[in-house]
């Protein structure tokens, strides 16, 4: 380091500033370990420290411990009517020892119920909110990437399907698709696409501007190349955070469609949207069957949003600091 | 804060004599701020005095502390900040113990503030009417109809003609220098004793900097206002203020009358400081050339290749390396309704220039000159309207990805801004790497050793390598852009600003790099600046632009030394410190 230093910046002189690179070596060894810290990793952490972030993630984490550990936690198997002989016409017993949370029209076990509608809820939001993602980056990434005529055409399209109520739009794509599961995940998924493209796009274009971008430019890089190790990485920050918000309004609007009858499939299935749809008709005489499912979808959209919120937080450039 | 640099010596923070009471007593203050990791000590052991009617300037770079001075005198210091030992006493009033309810009516009345960056502190959805009589009638001292005249008169001061109709404009109407002139105007509304003005000018181009710190100086001077003035350039500081207090890492190490300070500083930071400010630098090229001593000017000061004589006054038959024919860009008036348009822009017009191997040409002019366009012309980052760039007699093309690649070995860009220039998420070898990767050289094996090469040459440790741009100083970013530059091995490499948003010794550590590299590698450099005291120590041809042409261009020496054109000699004029006497060695 010495023989290539310029006279001018004598780094031993008291008093220097920190340039260049100050004193480095007396940075102990695990020091440095954190050095190699990306702008992810240090999300991360700044996670760890955020209490609100840790309650979205334990909210998130036990929902999907029921939902995978179903089978073995679920008193009785999924399409099970156990209670079935204690159904009566004005009668549908509470809860009891035998069934903790009660028992709903059709004689299933509630707890059950909830615990098998975890899996088809979770999956429902995670695979539609994965489509709305893929498909949306693929969009905003053709917006983004080409300027002209592309660019218009993919932000047309996008005005087009924003300019029709996404609940609407869903319950189109629903009703046309047939009356599944996964015509609930392609309506819910295909509604988010213009929101993420839209996203991705003006991220990219904030991002292009960077000088970083044109230096990358002036080392003769492809505008493939640039776009796809520069920019894209950069800007899918706002996406992220965006996909973990829609992970919570795709388990509402499943259970939206569902309970529009949209959804399909037998009414033992369990379901959290078509529990409550279920129980609307029995709402006089068991409403607790429209609040547990109720709550269960409004506590996993709290969690998914905490953690949202906490990851944009955490990814806030402006939280951005100097080690 | 850096904590692993061994602290400074402490030199003398010094008080005035005692006898006339000062308007502002500032003694052993010691701020702390409670951040993340723990408290922070940002200013520690400050003492001065500021007597009714002087001005006094604090010098420092980032980080020094010197805007935390000024915030714990305004009782303006964010919620984390306390000052935790010292007082500050103004008109034998203990500031720092007065609750907000008490301090609130001496804003304004007794303490004035003159905020840093004019774009920002103006509400943008009030007019400057009412931003200034708000202040009028909240301070007491006009109102209604009063307050109107009082208004016109303050901004008639300020020196912005046709007061009466401006007060019904909004900030956005105004341009920078007309904005910062309102906000001396509120400052000053209620007649403040002591004025504290944050590097009032620090975001403003060089001949309006002047035109608004003149104003400010006479403004002050007809109301007998203190001014305490916040500033990192050295040279500013000496020209405006009678005594300067120069803060270090949150210490005062030296204080005292300006022209002592820069003829007989004392503190070795102090020294460094005068040595790297550029203004000063260029006002002692320029005694040393009265003199007759043109040897006498240090090396330190001239690091042009050719000590500031033109190039091909002695290679006159060598062609340029560049050579560029009148360029022009007309950038299309924004669309105006649905078929209306904003006339077009013409940012660049007829700019020709040579450019000869291993020596430097500097285009400076202010913002919106465009020098930047010019520079991103001969990048090939952006097309011209007409005009071309000869690379040794041939036209560039970048029509194809095999011309445009191998113009791209030879002509390199370091840009202004080291935060922005550098993907924030590539480490610094990645970073480095990159250029090596895409034009393919070597084996993984000797892209790393050559990595480690340029990070040498640049002056910065290998173990920076695995660090992200986040965990860099400026100048450490700055260090990293020009490495990444010369991976290439490129002829010549564009500066656009590369200097301008870094700390004086920072920029001077950077503006020797950059010398001793030409030097070393044989370096052609294109230098875009709007700061003419760095254009005149390292350009060899200067070109200055005003309003897309070129007003006038030749040998440094001879642009600064008989500058022809009204336009040049009105900005050599506002580089501050013009007229300072300054200890010249040898003669």
């Amino acid at each position: 380091m010495t023989s290539t230093l310029p006279a001018a910046e004598p780094p031993s002189e008291p008093g220097a500033p920190p340039e260049p690179g100050g004193a480095d070596g007396a940075r102990s060894a695990k020091d440095s370990q954190h050095d190699g810290a990306s702008l992810w990793q240090q999300a991360l952490r700044r996670m760890r420290r955020n209490p609100i972030a840790i309650v979205g993630a334990v909210i998130v984490a036990a929902f999907v411990l029921v939902a995978v550990l179903a089978p073995w936690i679920a008193p009785y198997p999924a399409q099970a009517t156990p209670g079935r002989d204690l159904i009566r016409p004005t009668l549908i017993p509470g809860p009891s020892a035998e069934f903790p949370l009660g028992l709903d029209r059709f004689g299933s076990d509630v707890l059950s119920q909830l615990i098998w509608g975890a899996r088809a809820s979770l999956i429902i939001g995670v695979v539609s909110t994965l489509l709305g993602l893929f498909g949306g980056v693929a969009l905003g990434l053709l917006a983004g990437a080409f300027s002209g005529w592309v660019d218009t055409l993919a932000m047309r399209l996008v005005d087009l399907m924003l300019a029709i109520p996404s609940l609407l739009l869903a319950v189109s794509i629903a009703a046309i698709a047939g009356q599944n599961n996964s015509s609930i995940i392609i309506a819910i998924g295909v509604v988010q696409i213009p929101i993420f493209a839209r996203l991705l796009r003006g991220s990219m274009l904030q991002q292009r501007n960077q000088d970083y971008v044109l230096a990358a430019r002036s080392l003769g890089l492809t505008r493939g190349t640039v776009t796809m190790s520069h920019v894209l990485p950069n800007s899918l920050g706002p996406v992220i955070v965006q996909a973990t918000l829609v992970l919570a309004t795709a388990v509402i609007e499943a259970a939206a469609l569902s309970f529009l009858g949209l959804g399909g499939g037998r009414p033992t299935e369990a379901e959290w949207g078509r529990m409550l749809t279920g129980a609307q008709a029995e709402l006089a005489l068991a409403p607790q069957l429209a609040i547990l499912p109720g709550l269960c979808i409004s506590i996993t959209a709290l969690g998914f949003t905490l953690l949202g919120e906490s990851l944009r937080e955490a990814l806030d450039p402006r939280m951005r600091r100097r080690r | 804060m850096n904590a692993d640099v061994p602290e400074a010596p402490i030199g003398g923070g010094t008080e005035s004599t005692p006898g006339t009471a000062a308007l502002l007593q500032v003694r052993d203050l010691e701020v702390t701020f409670t951040t993340d990791a723990g408290p922070t000590v940002a200013v520690s052991g400050v003492s001065f005095d500021i007597h009714r009617g002087q001005t006094v300037a604090v010098v420092g770079e980032s980080g020094s502390g010197k805007s935390t001075i000024a915030a714990a005198v305004l009782g303006l210091l964010p919620g984390n900040g306390r000052v935790t030992a010292g007082t500050v006493t103004l008109r034998e009033q203990r500031l720092d113990t007065m609750s907000a309810r008490r301090l609130q009516p001496l804003r304004g009345t007794v303490l004035g503030l003159v905020p840093q960056d004019p774009m920002t502190n103006l509400n943008p959805t009030a007019t400057i009417g009412r931003q200034l009589i708000e202040t009028l009638e909240d301070t007491g001292t006009a109102s209604g109809a009063q307050a109107r005249e009082a208004a016109t008169e303050l901004l008639t001061e300020a020196g912005i003609g046709q007061a009466q109709e401006r007060l019904r404009a909004y900030p956005h109407q105004f341009s920078g220098g007309m904005r910062q002139r309102t906000l001396i105007a509120i400052g000053l509304s209620a007649s403040p004793e002591l004025l504290v003005a944050d590097e009032p000018t620090s975001a403003l181009d060089v001949t309006v900097q002047k035109v608004v710190l003149d104003r400010m100086e006479a403004l002050t001077a007809a109301r007998g206002t203190a001014v305490m003035l916040i500033t990192h350039d050295l040279g500013l500081a000496a020209e405006r203020a009678s005594h300067v207090l120069v803060m270090y890492r949150g210490r005062l190490v030296e204080s005292g009358p300006a022209l002592e300070l820069l003829t007989h500083p004392r503190h070795e930071y102090t020294k460094r400081l005068l040595a790297a400010a550029p203004s000063l630098a260029s006002r002692r090229i320029q005694i040393a050339k009265q003199a007759g001593a043109e040897g006498a000017v240090e090396g330190a000061d001239l690091l042009s290749a050719t000590d500031g004589r033109d190039q091909h006054v002695t290679d006159a038959g060598a062609a340029p390396l560049i050579r560029v024919q009148n360029l022009r860009k007309v950038f299309p008036g924004a669309q105006r309704g649905l078929f209306g348009r904003e006339p077009d822009v013409v940012a660049v017009d007829d700019v020709s220039f040579d450019m000869h191997r291993g020596s430097t040409v500097a285009i400076v002019g202010e913002s919106g000159s465009g020098k930047s366009t010019v520079a991103r012309m001969l990048l090939q980052l952006l097309e011209p309207t007409s005009g071309q760039v000869l690379l040794e007699g041939e036209p560039v093309q970048a029509r194809s990805q095999r011309e445009e690649i191998a113009f791209r070995r030879r002509v390199q860009p370091v840009f202004q801004d080291p935060y922005s220039s550098l993907d924030p998420l590539f480490t610094v070898f990645r970073t480095i790497e990159e250029p090596l990767r895409a034009h393919p050289f070597g084996s993984p094996k000797e892209r790393a050793a050559r990595v480690y090469e340029l990070l040498d040459q640049v002056a910065l440790p290998q173990s920076m390598a695995r660090r992200y741009p986040a965990e860099l100083s400026g100048g450490q970013r700055q260090r990293v852009a020009i490495a990444r530059a010369l991976a290439l091995q490129p002829e010549i490499v564009v500066c656009d600003e590369a200097v301008s948003a870094l700390d004086v010794i920072v920029q001077s550590q950077i503006l020797h790099l950059l010398a001793d590299l030409q030097e070393r590698l044989g370096l052609t450099y294109l230098f875009i600046s709007h700061d003419l005291a760095v254009v005149r120590q390292i350009a060899d041809h200067t070109c200055v632009m005003e309003q897309g042409r070129i007003v006038e261009q030749g040998p440094t020496d001879v642009v600064f030394d008989s500058p022809a054109e009204a336009y040049t000699q009105r900005l050599l004029a506002a580089i501050p410190g013009r007229d300072l006497e300054l200890a010249v060695p040898g003669s």
